[in-house]
């Protein structure tokens, strides 16, 4: 399973690579497979296997870089690739070809209990019976359920010129549940998901019946819900739900791709005041277990854990090698590609803002009129303007210091400089949130978020109620 | 017969009694160039392959695919997909699609031209697009200029008799834009599309570009109340999709759309026709046949605002006791087809969005909107969105505005539709875009 190129081939086709005269050079192997079961409509609808194996050959000439992949893995399948990402990058490079040596393999995979590939296929369908059924039994308005499990191990290698020689192992669980419930006035939904870059002993860790009926709990209780209003107002926001607001408010103005760019409200403000004096946000690719955790990034760096933002103030960027090598400074583990037929960018890992002081109750207690949100969707940046937005899915009134009346969906859409800066009371409950997928350029990569329970003071709730 | 055809045929032969199999087969190729100030930022030029076997035997499913056309490969994918059909439940409807006699409608999906087109015409392409967006304005600032071209061949064939194989190419470029004033950074976007580079309007997409961002410039939160909104068309192409996730079969037999009872029933206003066509060439998403191999057929939707028909699998269809309306999607090699729309498009008006805007009088001019798949609940209907763009005053176009939303319901939106726009613009995605109007959205901001 574990990718193996020997290193003098690794050494001929970064050569190869190079013969162009270009600066530099990488080889990315990767070997994944993943299983996956979808439940609906009551039926276990297939079980899936697949697999994928390649390798992306990546020679940066001047300000060119060039990329070809393959899925050959045979010496001469690399020499062609390593040949045609050459090609591409012809005509910025001023280096010379060189030899390469490349250090002794660095490593650090995740541990893991209990491999998955040891689990049987029978228990993981067992899994989505049993939440399928739990769901069902939540409440008679419950209609219909989908529910899916997957997992997935990823072996990656990376090889560059700079004499980088790393191996990674991820291994990552995923479960899904959504569930629609049917009342007078329509249908509407519930989601539950639990993802983490662990092996098969998170499930016996979890409650799945739990979460299952939570989903269910979340759609029945909707069916009450009232238009959301719309306009300007307080928002509290639930632990563990909002480290998406951090993700696009401004995670992803903190890229140093778009930062190099100017494409970005952060650009030339570190060591200014970004946000309040409340917020520390940390991304830490290193997080044991979370699902936005690698051992090395994408291009062989070890992940971190960065701060980027200390009592309010920018202390840096997040970094991919390229960006680093221009700037003259070391890396940060934050170059991540989907896989071997993707470029790497600069990404985010796991992001989240530290525990302040406040009790959540508080917090609610000193809200007079607002939303409280209590599930977030996804939410997305333009970076450059800093507007952003991100979906609520399960929200409430909050009127005269209480949580009152379920609202239906909507968005929320704020400016991200503005919007840190009106953080005006932090929560000491600090948790982490569900997986997601971070979408950049057309790329998917896994992440993770979490905040302790927070009020942002003024934020526009998008619904259609005065 | 070609390579790939063969390669599926051979899988689907080692069907053993009881067992019906579909194998599909792909091969492809990709060239991305993006430009920076003058130079290749990156160049992305790859090939890759792989294959997807279905495997259905008493009424189970079993899925697996590979990367690879590699032979032993091959053999562990169909041994995982049998493996995989033990663990499904038993689904009386489960089964492949089989040839429903309708003919293909051949389209030239494969342009010799872009296939012979040299790689450094492409740079140029990307180069000039560049060039002349930054040409437009002082103040703009290209982010990022795109030149990209796909090409696959794939093959299907089942034991049912199914057996199709086609291949097809295409290139659209893509250019994002900065523009800035005392501070302010505004974005913008321009696309253009064809089958090969000699159909691109540069220009088009330079202007495009150039013009939203700096319109932006300045722009305000607008204060919150009732207003008209006319979409943009490629706006409009992200509004018809949602609506056409509630029209899936799928969704219908499961009980997941919102219209699932309203056959036959008035959804819309009288001015929507809603037309799914991939056999019309010029549509990017143009196809002869669905993801099982069924001829891609035109279909239409929303006749005058009455809901006409939903799309179909074989699945489905079998599912609702109707027939497969050509409309099986596959995302690539893996996994099996789900359903969907292929090529989106309403019935065009005749007039040109300054015309609209002009009959208009007072309202918004959407340009962009985010958050489409976070604040739109196609189950429950709920639509709310993050958008930007012009207030509509006297007629025409006035002072930009940001930061806020718009919402409503999407059984409304359809019935508030007022007019549908003349000024067709084809994208690089599923639906085709053109200038919408819809009364009564909420607009949210401060």
């Amino acid at each position: 399973m574990i990718v193996v190129i020997e290193p003098d081939v690794l050494e001929r086709t970064l050569g190869t690579a190079m013969a162009g005269g270009a600066e530099f050079a990488e080889v990315f192997a990767e070997n994944r497979r993943s299983v996956s079961a979808s439940l609906d409509d009551g039926r276990v609808e297939q079980v899936t296997s697949s697999r994928d194996r390649g390798a992306g050959i990546r020679v940066v000439a001047g300000e060119t870089t060039g990329y070809a992949y393959t899925s050959d893995l045979s010496e001469k399948g690399l020499a062609e690739a390593a040949r045609t990402a050459a090609a591409a990058a012809k005509g910025g490079g001023t280096g010379g070809q060189r030899v390469v040596s490349l250090e002794s393999a660095y490593s650090r995979p995740a541990v893991i209990q209990r491999d998955p590939r040891d689990v049987s296929t029978q228990a993981k369908v067992a899994l989505l019976l049993a939440a399928d059924e739990a769901a069902r039994s939540a409440g008679s308005e419950i209609v219909q359920v989908s529910a899916g499990y997957g997992d997935s191990r990823r072996s990656v290698l990376v090889a560059n010129t700079e004499g980088v020689f790393a191996t990674d192992e991820q291994v990552r669980v995923l479960m899904r549940l959504s569930a629609v419930a049917a009342g007078d006035a329509g249908m509407q939904t519930g989601y539950q998901s639990m993802g983490h870059t662990r092996g098969w002993e998170v499930f016996d860790e979890m409650d799945v019946e739990q979460f299952a009926r939570e989903a269910a709990r979340q759609a029945i209780t909707k069916l009450s819900a009232r238009p959301a209003p719309s306009g300007t107002m307080p928002v509290v926001i639930q632990r563990g739900t909002g480290g998406v607001l951090f993700h696009e408010a401004c995670g992803h103005g903190l890229e140093a791709d778009l930062i190099a760019k100017g494409a970005s409200v952060y650009a030339g403000r570190v060591g200014e005041l970004v946000a309040s004096p409340l917020v520390t946000l940390v991304d830490n690719g290193q997080m044991p277990g979370e699902w936005g955790t690698l051992g090395i990034d994408d291009e062989g760096h070890p992940t971190q854990h960065n701060v980027l933002i200390k009592d309010g103030v920018l202390t840096d960027y997040m970094w991919d090698v390229l960006r680093a090598r221009r700037e003259g400074r070391p890396g940060s583990g934050n170059g991540r590609r989907q896989s071997y037929r993707h470029l790497p960018m600069v990404r985010m890992t796991n992001t989240y803002v530290l525990d302040g002081t406040e009790d959540p109750d508080d917090i609610i207690a000193a809200t007079d009129h607002g939303v409280y949100v209590a599930h977030l969707g996804g939410g997305s940046v333009n970076t450059a303007s800093g507007d952003f937005v991100f979906g609520m899915t399960e929200a409430y009134l909050i009127e005269g210091g209480r949580i009152t009346e379920p609202l239906r969906d909507g968005n929320l859409i704020g400016n991200g400089p503005k919007v840190l800066a009106d953080i005006d009371m932090l929560g000491n409950d600090f948790a982490m949130g569900s997986p997601g997928t971070c979408g950049k350029d057309g790329q998917g990569v896994p992440v993770g978020d979490g905040q302790p329970t927070l009020r942002v003071a003024a934020l526009t709730v998008g619904g259609t109620a005065a | 017969m070609n390579d790939l055809q063969a390669l599926a045929d051979s899988v689907v032969a080692q069907a053993r009694p009881g067992e019906q199999i579909e194998a599909f087969v792909a091969r492809g190729g990709e060239t991305e160039i993006r430009v920076y100030r003058g130079e290749v930022e990156h160049f992305v030029s790859a090939r890759s392959e792989g294959i997807g076997i279905r495997v259905i035997s008493n009424g189970r499913t079993g899925v697996s695919s590979a990367g690879t056309l590699d032979h032993a490969a091959i053999a562990e994918v169909l041994g995982e997909a049998r493996e995989n059909l033990g663990f499904g439940t038993a689904d009386e409807w489960a089964g492949l699609a089989t040839p429903d006699g309708v003919e293909v409608t051949r389209q030239s999906l494969w342009s010799e031209e872009l296939a012979a087109y040299p790689t450094e015409g492409k740079i140029a392409l990307a180069r000039e697009l560049e060039a002349k967006t930054a040409a437009r304005d002082p103040r703009i600032r290209v982010d990022e200029a795109n030149y990209a071209d796909v090409m696959g061949e794939t093959a299907v064939a089942t034991t049912s008799g199914v057996r199709q194989s086609g291949r097809e190419n295409g290139c659209y470029m893509t250019v994002s834009t900065l523009a800035d004033q005392d501070g302010e950074t505004q974005t913008g976007f321009g696309f253009t599309v064809g089958r090969s580079p000699i159909e691109f309007d540069l220009e088009r997409a330079a202007r495009d570009a150039a013009l939203r961002a700096t319109r932006l410039l300045g722009a305000t939160k607008p204060s919150s109340g009732r207003v008209t909104v006319v979409l943009d068309p490629y706006v409009t192409a992200q509004f018809i999709s949602i609506i056409s996730s509630t029209l899936n079969g799928e969704a219908v037999v499961k009980g997941r759309s919102l219209f699932r009872d309203r056959l036959g029933d008035q959804i819309a206003s009288e001015v929507v026709t809603l037309i799914d066509d991939p056999t019309n060439p010029r549509a990017y998403t143009a196809s002869e046949v669905d993801g099982e191999g069924l001829a891609a057929r035109p279909n239409r939707l929303i006749e005058a605002g009455r809901l006409e028909m939903f799309v179909h699998s074989s699945y489905s269809a079998r599912r609702a006791g109707t027939v497969s309306t050509g409309n099986a999607v596959r995302s690539g090699y893996a996994g099996s087809p789900g359903v969907g729309a292929l090529a989106l498009q309403l019935q065009p008006g005749s007039r040109s969005q300054s015309e609209i805007i002009a009959e208009v009088g007072e309202g918004v001019l959407i340009q962009s909107v985010s958050g489409i798949h976070s604040g739109v609940n196609a189950v429950s209907g709920d639509f709310s969105t993050g958008a930007a763009g012009l207030m509509i005053r006297n007629g025409a176009l006035a002072e930009p505005v940001k930061e806020f939303t718009i919402a409503s319901t999407l059984q409304r939106m359809l019935t508030d539709i007022i007019e549908v726009g003349g000024d067709v613009e084809w994208l690089p995605m599923r639906s085709t875009g053109m200038s919408l109007v819809i009364r009564d959205l909420t607009m949210s901001g401060s």
